[in-house]
């Protein structure tokens, strides 16, 4: 099993003296999958964001093996091996679906490394097959600007494959996308799992059940709940707090 | 899961033909000087002021073509380009001023006129070696590059961006300007420096001199035009695109943005710092007023007038910009800050990708 375990330990983050995050604590094994659910303004995305090096917590522990994250900054972060698809899909716009996907790829990331960088035959056989898993093969020469909000989702998951890491954070998937599109991601996040650790945020609970793994209940930045989706769905607090409603 | 090959599509005709025409003004320049021997009756003939002037303007184009490699690919807005330009220019003046020898007025040996009068007994620590070209030009790269260095790791590891690294660029060459200002800096203070006599054994005021030193103008432009589109045809050019559109999201792909945006923006200035090396012997003057902050103004809007991160609308804004300046400062001299002014304000509005956008939308 390759990889870390990551842990966070009374994690808090105060904004301004409102608690986006409040004693948070989550242990996510090597190679495990996790869903994350939870009201809106519950705390999900800063989470990711006290794991990329976004967001300094306030207080608490947050470590990726016997790293400690708090103190390294977003680019060293991932280059651990964390990757980080975002809520709002963000891609390079000026630049092509292609290029998008080489600049992800894991390379050496320096400017005279960049300047010297030769697409070699393993690297483009990589981009193509990541270009064909999320179905932009055809538009692989278009500007990222140009694709629909669903085709960016998946051209940023496709970023997030480049970069092969060890733990991939997604936010919210399968935001604007049909169904058939919300159950391939499924499958495809499904199939990462075991050879990554995976943490997915979502809202559309039968995509979770789809997924199949342990779920997570934020609410107001603390844990709610944890266990199988039918154990969260019928606890009582969380009927209260968010499904309930 | 099976992949089929992808295949980089052409270079498309517009960008060919942007091409096409940054050679085309390469030949048409080229042929200035040679055409400035026809008989002055001829319908050819260029003119001596034509001549020179152009050779000023190959040297603003570069400035332009180093800003545009900051601002148009790496984001990086510098209202303060002219000082490195005025730098290079400093350090070729103090080379062609070690070289006047004992020519001044006062004939003194080693120390130049404006020295002799404030009465230095010798010449300042920093003003040796510069009687030798090779470590003129040396200076030339490295005092800008230097400076670029400093102030843009301490502006890009704090993550200062836009309008603020503006503010402070702008206020890096202000406080130069008043800094060789002074006469206790040892550059001559307001009055600079003048009155060259000779570059690498050549007297400066002849046709010959002028002929060589614009080739070596048009030289360098092309040579700068064909080392920034090599950068920005790399994966490091990419980069510096991803980056002024998304530096946040860059970073998170694991790319340390300080670093490339220092490398983009130290290449850049010492470029600036090449033009005005170029540019000194050929106005036969430096001195404290290239670094005023409207220099470095006008050569943002000689940039946005001809079009950003595109190389050749940077080269086609200085030329363009400045003709209309020298045409117009001789029609109408009060009129031109206000034309500037409505240049600007006129290409922001409606030409968002400048004359090259124009071309753009012709081709298509
Ligand atoms: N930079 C910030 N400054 C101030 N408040 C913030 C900041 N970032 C987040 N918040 C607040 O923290 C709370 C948690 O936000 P967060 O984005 O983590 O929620 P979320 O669970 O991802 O919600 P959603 O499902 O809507 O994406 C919200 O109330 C939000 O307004
Ligand atoms: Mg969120």
């Amino acid at each position: 099993m390759r990889g870390r375990r990551l842990y966070l330990d009374g994690v808090s983050v105060v904004f301004d003296g409102f608690r986006a995050l409040n004693n948070l604590a989550l242990v996510v094994e090597p190679g495990e999958m996790r869903a994350v659910i939870g009201p809106n303004g519950a705390g999900k995305t800063t989470m990711m964001d006290v794991i990329t090096g976004k967001t300094r917590p306030t207080s608490g522990v947050v470590t990726f093996g016997d790293l400690d994250l708090t103190r390294m900054d977003e680019a060293s972060i991932a280059n651990l091996g964390i990757g980080r698809k975002f809520q709002k899909p963000t891609v390079f716009d000026a630049l092509t679906v292609f290029e998008n996907l080489e600049l992800a790829l894991k390379a050496p990331r320096g400017p005279v490394a960049c300047l010297r960088w030769h697409l070699a035959g393993a690297g483009r056989t990589r981009i193509e097959e990541v270009a064909a898993e999320i179905g932009l093969t055809e538009r692989a020469h278009d500007r990222a600007g140009i694709l629909s909000h669903g085709q960016k989702q998946w051209l940023e998951i496709g970023m997030m494959l480049m970069q092969d890491p060890d733990l991939m954070l997604v936010d919210e998937p399968v935001a604007g996308m049909t169904d058939a599109e919300t159950e391939h991601t499924a499958r495809l996040l499904a199939r990462i799992a075991g050879r990554h650790s995976v943490v997915v945020v979502e809202h559309d609970l039968e995509f979770v059940r789809a997924l199949g793994c342990k779920v997570t209940v934020l609410h107001e930045g603390t844990l709610l709940s944890e266990g199988s989706i039918d154990h969260v769905q019928n606890d009582p607090r969380v009927v209260e707090v968010y499904l309930g409603r | 899961m099976s992949a089929t090959t992808l295949h980089a599509p052409p270079l498309s005709r517009t960008r060919l033909g942007l091409r096409a025409l940054m050679g085309a003004a390469v030949v048409i320049l080229a042929a200035f000087p040679l055409l400035n021997m026809l008989p002055q009756d001829n319908v050819l003939h260029v003119s001596d002021f034509l001549v020179s002037v152009s050779g000023k303007w190959i040297c603003y184009a570069i400035l332009a073509l180093s800003l545009d490699l900051a601002w148009g690919y790496a984001g990086i807005l510098s209202l303060g380009h002219g000082a490195f330009f005025a730098l290079g220019g400093y350090a070729m003046g103090m080379h062609l001023m070690r070289l006047i020898g004992p020519r001044g007025v006062y004939g003194h040996p080693t120390l130049p006129d404006f020295m002799v009068f404030l009465g230095y007994q010798e010449l300042p620590w920093y003003w040796l070696g510069f009687q030798s070209f090779p470590f003129a030009m040396l200076m030339v790269l490295l005092v800008p590059g230097v400076l670029a260095l400093v102030l843009g790791w301490l502006c890009f590891r704090s993550r200062i961006t836009g309008v603020y690294l503006s503010i402070i660029t702008q206020a890096m060459t202000y406080a130069l300007m008043l800094a060789f200002f002074r006469n206790d800096m040892g550059f001559g203070g307001n009055n600079g420096f003048t009155d060259f006599k000779e570059l690498l054994g050549m007297p400066l005021n002849t046709g010959a001199a002028r002929a060589t030193l614009f080739y070596a103008s048009l030289l360098t432009l092309v040579g700068c035009y064909l080392f920034c589109l090599w950068m920005t045809g790399t994966k490091y050019g990419r980069v510096l695109t991803a980056i002024r559109d998304a530096e946040n999201r860059v970073r998170f792909l694991g790319y340390d943005t300080t670093s490339h945006k220092l490398f983009a923006f130290v290449a850049s200035a010492m470029m600036a710092g090449l033009a005005g090396a170029l540019y000194v012997p050929q106005v036969g003057i430096i001195n404290p007023g290239e670094f005023s902050p409207g220099n470095s103004i006008e050569a943002v809007i000689w940039v946005a007038v001809g079009g950003r991160g595109t190389l050749v609308g940077a080269v086609l804004g200085a030329f363009s910009v400045n003709g209309l300046k020298t045409w117009l400062t001789s029609a109408a001299p009060d009129l031109w800050l206000f034309v500037l002014g409505a240049l600007f304000v006129a290409v922001t509005l409606f030409l968002p990708k400048g004359l090259v956008g124009l071309i753009q939308g012709r081709g298509k």
